[in-house]
């Protein structure tokens, strides 16, 4: 298997806290980031995610660090890229409309190679959608945000222990591989407390010979991402491209739960991973053998690993607060292997345990040895649809 | 009379160390080459080349890290401001200025200009306006006087189509974080000289911490115009000062700013 084997071994969210605080999702990922080292804080008031600029409006004052509340999710994620440019430690924190519209910068600083952590605390869309938590914004994390030919690490949280360790994991990697990186939360991450055990992480600083530091006794130095000779673009998309593919081969992780025996292997982020692992236990308390494959990182995503795991087992159920988005890249990864099944709910709604149970049945029942499964079926699943996919 | 020998000439017009020496991709007679000059000229007088962060804005503004021997950051349309307030925010020593055309500063950036304004930030402000998206090929600007023609209003800017040039200087000197706001020219050499007086006392409210500070530049867009550099001077001389009166707008060495340095 690929990936990170002993996170199969020992799942960090399972990890019983010993001096257990109660934090909430959003004040832990801010002060994880603080502890971390964070130099500089800009958001914008966005629900399901301004605890984290409360926290910071506070908090960073209080360090002599820099918070600024902007006049738009375009203003705090320019100032981001602004301060990010002279070397500093950078966060800005949004909710998907805010997201979008820090979509222009994120282009921008992944075309001048800033390093920057962007925590993203999902809610319901399109549109204004809701407030609710929600997973669709998945496309827009991995596959997407702003014009042009990149990626961006996207790494998700399924606890608030996670979400602080993820926190400065992400400062690390950004300045590492000198990328945005996201936190990909949802508002249940971001929203509820949990107890965790306060314990923080510092990433030691890199020297950065590319800083805005002014031009004393050195050339100038100039951060950019226009180039407009053709031949000069491609040659720097191609060295970004190099970079991606050293990120895709070397920082992709994932958290294996009951998979030994696992005949359904339930696939799941975040949130719906956790209704997936309680869903776990009530399936094989009915001696339905299912275990859970968690990508932390959506991109890279664990295709290698997930494939690995798949192999021999008797079907695959995708659990999302979303249409279908991430099931798009299980496909990918299992690459037509055998059936795919698909349990989604929308809107601020979050799947029940009883619901991933039922669709882990189904999966179970269409996959018999005498019952094949027909790839353009639906399943009704109450009052909602599972896609049987191939 | 006294007599000079060529041992005892004196050059006394020089390119600016801060000024790099190579050709640009300015058009002729565009006004760009003199402002970057003169700014030029500024920070060497004032020593603040080896402390500056720039902020390239997009337009034909871009290149200024091709052209000026100073750190610079490259922003989205419009963000300069924004961006610039980052970097000054993390680096209180750093001296930081935009340097930002009439789209990207009045229209597309008009958040940006106005909240930094507002803020207070210390930053100064070079706001190089010659009514028309250059770059692009000539397109009608926020700040175009009426009646003047562009690709995009090709039979003269009308109020009732396009509304009316925005006079955005005079607007960001209502707000008490500004310090320092002004409009010169490089119409003529003797606004060119009074222009660089008002970067000087621009630069100085920045670095005394009084606020937010902008000159803005009147300049010449010949190619865009379809008009020779010389008429092009002349039309800012004579026309473009009705719509944009020249002269100091705002002097208040005790702006209300946000982020002003203790004691």
């Amino acid at each position: 298997m690929t990936g990170s084997p002993e996170l199969l071994a020992a799942p960090t969210p399972l990890a019983q806290p010993i001096h257990p605080v109660l934090m909430k999702g959003n004040e832990a990922m801010a002060e994880a980031a603080i502890q971390a080292g964070c130099d500089a804080y800009f958001g914008y008031p966005i629900t399901p995610q301004a605890e984290i600029l409360e926290w910071m409006a506070r908090r960073m004052p209080e360090l002599g660090r820099t918070f600024v509340q902007a006049e738009s999710e375009l203003g705090a994620i320019n100032m981001a890229l602004g301060a990010a440019s002279t070397g500093a430690r950078v966060l800005v924190s949004s909710s998907g409309p805010g997201i979008s519209l820090m979509a222009e910068a994120m282009s921008y600083m992944a075309g001048s190679e800033l390093p920057m952590v962007l925590i993203n605390v999902m809610r319901g869309g399109p549109g204004l959608g809701s407030i609710g938590p929600a997973q669709s914004d998945y496309f827009q994390a991995t596959k997407g945000h702003g014009h042009g030919d990149y990626r961006v690490p996207v790494l998700a949280p399924a606890s608030i222990a996670e979400a602080m360790a993820l926190v400065a994991d992400a400062f690390e990697l950004a300045e590492r591989y000198r990328t945005p990186v996201m936190i990909l939360a949802d508002g249940v991450i971001g929203q509820m407390m949990e107890p965790v055990d306060p314990t923080y992480r510092t990433p030691p600083r890199r020297s950065a010979d590319w800083a805005l530091t002014g031009a004393d006794d050195r050339p100038p130095r100039a951060v950019r991402s226009l180039q407009l000779q053709p031949e000069a673009l491609e040659a720097h998309g191609r060295r970004l491209q190099a970079k991606f593919a050293t990120i895709a081969e070397c920082e992709v992780r994932w958290a294996g739960e009951q998979l030994e025996d696992a005949e359904i292997v339930i696939v799941a982020y975040g949130t719906s991973a956790r209704v997936a692992r309680t869903a776990i236990e009530r399936a094989r308390e009915d001696g339905l053998r299912v275990g859970l494959f968690r990508p932390i990182t959506l991109w890279p995503f664990p295709s290698a690993a997930l494939s690995a795991v798949a192999a021999d087992r008797r079907a695959i159920l995708v659990v999302e607060m979303s249409s279908g988005q991430m099931l798009e890249d299980v496909r990918l990864a299992i690459d037509g292997g055998f059936p795919i099944f698909f349990h989604g709910r929308t809107g601020g709604m979050v799947p029940t345990p009883g619901d991933v149970v039922e669709a882990a049945r189904q999966a179970w029942a269409a996959t018999g040895p005498d019952d094949e499964p027909d790839p353009l079926s639906l399943i009704e699943l109450g009052e909602r649809s599972s896609v049987v996919t191939r | 009379m006294t007599t000079s020998t060529p041992d005892s000439r004196r050059r006394i017009y020089t390119r600016p160390q801060t000024l790099v020496d190579r050709s640009t991709h300015f058009c002729p007679g565009c006004g760009h080459g003199i402002i970057h000059r003169v700014v030029a000229e500024q920070l060497d007088e004032m020593h603040l080349t080896p402390r500056t962060v720039g902020v390239a804005s997009v337009g034909c503004s871009v290149f200024l890290y091709d052209y000026l021997a100073v750190d610079v950051v490259e922003s989205p349309h419009g963000r300069a401001p924004a961006v610039a307030t980052g970097v000054r925010r993390v680096r209180p020593d750093a001296f930081v200025f935009t340097y930002q055309g009439d789209g990207d500063l009045a229209a597309i950036g008009t958040a940006e200009i106005v909240h930094a304004a507002a803020r207070g930030e210390q930053i100064s402000v070079i706001f190089v306006n010659n009514g028309i998206y250059g770059m692009t090929g000539g397109q009608l600007a926020p700040t175009t006087p009426l009646g003047e023609r562009t690709s995009s209003s090709p039979t003269g800017r009308d109020a009732r189509q396009a509304g009316y040039p925005i006079p955005i200087t005079e607007m960001l000197a209502l707000l008490p974080g500004v310090a320092y706001a002004a409009r010169g020219s490089i119409a003529d050499p003797a606004w060119i000289g009074k222009t660089k007086a008002m970067l000087k006392r621009a630069f100085e409210a920045q670095l005394a911490g009084e606020g937010f500070s902008i000159v803005e530049i009147l300049s010449t867009c010949p190619v865009g115009w379809g008009l020779t550099p010389v008429e092009s001077m002349e039309h800012v001389a004579r026309d473009v000062v009705q719509t944009y009166p020249l002269g100091v707008l705002k002097d208040r060495p005790q702006a209300r700013t946000a982020n002003a340095p203790e004691g």
